[in-house]
Parts: C-alpha cells; structure tokens; sequence
C-alpha cells in the first residue's frame, strides 16, 4: 500500500537574483518523503541545501516546479496558507535561535501558543514534560544564556518537537555541538520522531551522525542525487 | 497567545534601556504638562478678575483691547442704560497701572488699581466685602495679598497689626485691608479702592471717564434681550458684553493678539515631538535586536500582525508606565510654580487626560514607524 509521501517534491527549479544577475540554485529537483522517514542530506556548502529546506518549511515562495507538503500545492500559495503550513513543521536551526526574554519552558510554550486548542496549562504541562524528555528537567526554567550550547539546542529541539509536527526540518543541528553531545541530540531527535511518528529532514555535514538515517540524499551544484544504501565512514 | 506576556517579558529583560525610556517619556509627559499647564494658567489668571465681577452686562470702550490697554469712555452711556428695561442698578470701575513703593526696600514696581464704588457690592473676592468701609476713608486701599513678592511683606506686616503705609503714584497711602485675587500674566500686583480715592491717585484722568461700565439685571430679566436692546440704542462710541463675552474677549486678546497662547502650543507640539523621537529610538532598537528572534516566530508561523501587536504593546506599556511618573512629578511642579508666581497652575482632569492620550498617541505614532523594521525580518534568512 502506498501511501501519500509527507513532501512530494516534483522538478523544481529555483533562482535567486533578477535579470543579467539571475543565478539557477536548483535544478530539476524531485524527491518524495514519506510519513516517519528520516532523510539526511549532505553536500558541499552553497549546493542548494538550505534553500530547498527553506522551500519546503514555506519559508520561501516556490517558483517553479510542484512543491507539496500534506498535500497542500505550495506552488503560488497565498501566505495564510504558508503560515499555516509552517505551524505544523518543527524547526531546528544552526543556531539555537531561542528567545533571550524568555525561559527555557516558555519558549517551548511559545510553540504551543499557536495551537489555540490546547488550553494553556495543558500547554505547559506538555511544554515541562518535553523538556524533561530532552533532560533538561532541572532547566526548565532557566535563561537560553544561562545554558550551554548542548542545552540550548536540545531546548531548540523541544520546541519544534512539542506541538508534535508532522515534519521536522533540521539544518545542521549538530555543528555547534562536540561529538558526544551531537551524537546524543540526533539520537534524542530519532527517538521522539519515533515516537511520534513524524518525518524528519536534516541537513548535515556531520559523518558521524549519518548512520541514524534511512535515505541519504546528496546535494550538488543543485542536482539532488540518492545515494541509496547508508555509506560506509568517509 | 496571551499566555505568554511576550511584549512585557521582553521589555523588563532590559531593565537600563527601559528605564532610559520611562525616563524619556517621563520627562516628554512633564513637557507637555507644564506648557499646557502655563497656557491654562495664563487663561485662567488673566480672566480671574472677569470671572468675579458682580455684572451680567459690562459696558466698554470699542478701543480697548484687554485689561491692561483699556480705554476709558464717559460715565454718561452707563447711566444711559438705567433707562433700558430690565436694568436694576449700574456701577463704575476704573482700572489703571501705579507705581508701588515697596515698604521695605523703597523699589518700585506697577501694580493694577481698581476704583470702584464703596457703595455697591462690584467685587466678589474674599476680604473686599468687609473692608468696604475702610476704603471709604481718603488714601486708604486693600491689599491683594496673592501678589508676587517683591511688593513687599505687605500682607504678613499687616497681619500682625503694623501699619503699612507705603507710596502709590506719589502719594502716601495706607493699607487697610487685604483681599485675594492673585497675580496673572499682566498685573503682578492688585490695589482695591474707592472711585473718589482712585481719582485722587490718577489725577491726570479727567472726571467723568470710567474704564468699564457694570450693569446688573433685575431678577428674572433675559440678558440676551437687554444686551441687544443696550447694542441697537447706544452710540457706537461704547460696546456692550455680556460677562461670558467680556471673559471670552479677555482670552482672545491673549490668545490671538499675543505670542503667548501660540508659544505655549508649541512647546506642547515639542515636548510630543522630542517623546516620539525618544520612543522611536527606544523601540526600534528593541526591534532591531530582537529581529532574529522574530523571524524565529515567523518561521514557526507566527504571523506579521502577531508581531505588530507586539510591538504597539510594548508602545503602549511604555506609554502608560512612563506618564504615571510624569503626572506624579507635575502635581509637584505645578505647586512648585504656583508657590513661585502666584499664577492658578492646577492639575485638572481633562489635562490629565489629554495628556495621556498625548503620550499615547506619541508611542504608537513611534511604534507604527518602528513596525516597519519587523517586516525585514525574513525567516529564511535564519537558517
């Protein structure tokens, strides 16, 4: 039984820049993801990766080629559709991103607060719960500067995994972090996806972590190629 | 999405720089406050005298301008008008500036007499009704014992049963009463005598010329109906107003004819011009530092009005917070200056209120240019 991918991606092209200055960044791009994968994408640094992460997290407009995400046609979307769209993709960026003013806990909740069926002591129970999951129970109510960089980016990871997304993108979430503790955080991301039963996106150039994954997809000068057996340790 | 006070939150996160910015709003609410307050008081003082006139219709010289530019007009048109239906009695005032001679450092300085009749109650003000009698005597006036200082410490010498004699225009004259009216922007003192010791103060001013003309109605009479009856009958060489007229011509002299009532505009216009730059800076760099952060909330698909409301929040707590202080300081100043001049400087509740929409208005003029900025936050640009 085949099942509607998550992501249909379908020869998308995309260009930065107007008239004479106008530079192609993909080319052609087609891949399908499916419920529960997890898909990492490697390649060398301005290939295309983080733009077509940005495509599908409907941070960007489309322009060429289908791009559907739940089935929705991001191709020309008004952007009440984008936003809604994006309140059901978990981010997780290089930089943790959190925000300074608020606790650890709150800005879990801040995810929360755009699901407007959730009561909000639901919410921060929710929010208290999967910090502790992260293990970051005794922080729940610390500030982003008073954690390191290993907490702050698992506190990045509650937040896009609690309001429970369909899909979570990740750029390069391990590249701030040394070997055991971005070893532990992608692990930590594979277990609650798990659980959860969401697809999961990462863009990485991190070997060691590349293992975790079902597909590996590489990116080039803007043509995306699977590569489809994991490979061996570069 | 109110359960988390994110517009709140961030605004406390920097204590300096909100304290900076309530100091800033602080002290625009303060600008506001006194030049409205100065523009008022001015008002207020100039009319004070008006307002206490026992007259329903006032007689004056075409020629005059204000109080203080009066021209006198012949006493003759004001007994006229006893023959007008409706008229109960009619009464002179005479108003003209002297030299005072300050009893203690023999300076002198101008002061505002005012001649009226012993017989007839003109003046409602406290101390000129019961010292009536003593103005009948020849030389002898009543004290205004609001007036600035520096005429001296007549009314406290006065009060502890000194005699005060001191100089007028020249002449030697005694103090036999004080009374209460107060300084305004044109008369920094006020002299309360008789028509026949005015004369003798004045005697320069041919008899027979009064400055303004009191007319009061019988019980019941219709002031409209008489004031147009006055206005068609008399010659054009007098002017007839009704009290109200007479007040509201004293205050357009002030506003219109002199720079005062624009300069106090103006500097109102500052004070909420100087508040908005202030607020401006404040929260632009609030939103310039936090933009990452917005366009973290975009991503997660916060929308743009979401961060708007942010921003016109934090406008609008900064608005309230800075002109809590700003009101409490001004009760302060507004004693401090009544103390120093003499002049009516009274928060009011309407000043208060226009004040605070001011500021209001003030902080969400500098949040909707603020906004702009959070539209340049762009989610994509995070990853």
């Amino acid at each position: 039984m085949q099942l509607e991918p998550v992501i249909a991606i379908n020869k998308v092209n995309h260009y930065f820049g107007k008239g004479r200055l106008r530079k192609q960044i993909l080319f052609d791009v087609s891949v399908d993801i499916q419920g529960g994968e997890i898909v990492m994408m490697t390649g060398p640094s301005g290939s295309g990766k983080t733009t077509l992460l940005t495509l599908i997290g409907a941070l960007r407009s489309t322009q060429e080629g289908s791009l559907k995400v739940f089935g929705q046609e991001l191709n020309g979307a008004n952007p009440r559709l984008l936003e809604a769209v994006r309140c059901n993709i978990g981010y997780i960026f290089q930089a943790h991103n959190l925000l300074h003013s608020l606790t650890a806990c709150q800005n879990v909740q801040m995810s929360m607060a755009l699901h407007k069926e959730v009561p909000e002591p639901v919410a921060r129970q929710r929010s208290e719960a999967m910090l502790k999951a992260v293990g970051l129970g005794d922080w729940i109510h610390y500030y982003p500067q008073e954690l390191s960089g290993g907490q702050k980016q698992r506190v990045a990871i509650a937040r896009a995994l609690v309001s429970h997304p369909k899909i979570v993108l990740a750029d390069e979430p391990t590249a701030a972090l040394d070997k055991h503790s971005g070893r532990a955080v992608v692990e930590l991301m594979q277990s609650l996806a798990k659980q959860q039963g969401c697809s999961i996106l990462i863009v990485t150039h991190d070997n060691r972590i590349l293992d975790v994954c079902d597909r590996l997809l590489h990116m080039e000068d803007g043509r995306l190629s699977l590569l489809n057996a994991v490979p061996a340790q570069a | 999405m109110m359960a988390i006070p994110l517009a709140w939150l961030q605004l406390v996160r920097e204590k300096n720089r909100l304290l900076v910015a309530l100091a800033g709003i602080t002290f625009a609410a303060i600008l506001m406050f006194m030049q409205l307050g100065f523009r008022d008081a001015l008002y207020a003082s100039t009319v004070r005298l008006h307002t206490k006139l026992q007259a329903d219709i006032v007689l004056i010289s075409p020629q005059s301008e204000s109080l203080v530019a009066m021209e006198s007009f012949s006493q003759r048109r004001l007994y006229q008008t006893l023959g007008f239906e409706g008229v109960a009695s009619v009464s002179p005032l005479y108003l003209d500036f002297a030299f005072w001679r300050n009893p203690q450092t023999r300076g002198t300085r101008s002061i505002l007499v005012l001649g009226i009749d012993p017989e007839d109650r003109v003046l409602d003000l406290p101390g000129v009704g019961q010292n009536l009698d003593q103005i009948k005597l020849p030389d002898v006036v009543l004290f205004d014992q609001d007036s600035r200082a520096e005429f001296g410490p007549v009314s406290a010498q006065f009060n502890q049963g000194k005699t005060v004699a001191t100089e007028v225009s020249g002449r030697r004259v005694r103090v036999g009463g004080l009374f209460q009216l107060g300084a305004s922007f044109a008369a920094d003192g006020n002299l309360v005598t008789s028509d026949l010791n005015f004369l003798r103060l004045f005697e320069a001013r041919p008899q027979g010329l009064i400055d303004v003309g009191l007319i009061q109605l019988k019980p019941g009479a219709d002031v409209e109906q008489v004031l147009k009856d006055i206005q068609s009958h008399l010659p054009t060489d007098v002017q007839a107003l009704s009290k109200q007229g007479f007040i509201d011509f004293e205050k357009n002299y002030w506003a219109t004819s002199t720079a005062i009532g624009f300069i106090f505009t103006l500097g109102t216009a500052m004070g909420f011009v100087v508040g908005s730059v202030i607020v401006y800076q404040i929260l632009y760099t609030d939103v310039s530092d936090h933009l990452a952060e917005y366009a973290t909330l975009k991503a997660m698909g916060y929308a743009n009005s979401y961060l708007f409301s942010l921003v016109f929040q934090e406008a609008l707590i900064l608005a309230i917070l800075g002109y809590i202080p700003g009101f409490a300081l001004c009760l302060g100043l507004y004693d401090l200056t009544r103390n120093a001049t003499a002049l009516p400087m009274i928060m009011t509740l309407g000043r208060g209120v226009i004040v605070l929409v001011l500021t209001i208005l003030m902080c969400s003029i500098a949040a909707a240019i603020a906004v702009r900025k959070v539209q340049a936050a762009d989610p994509a640009d995070i990853f």
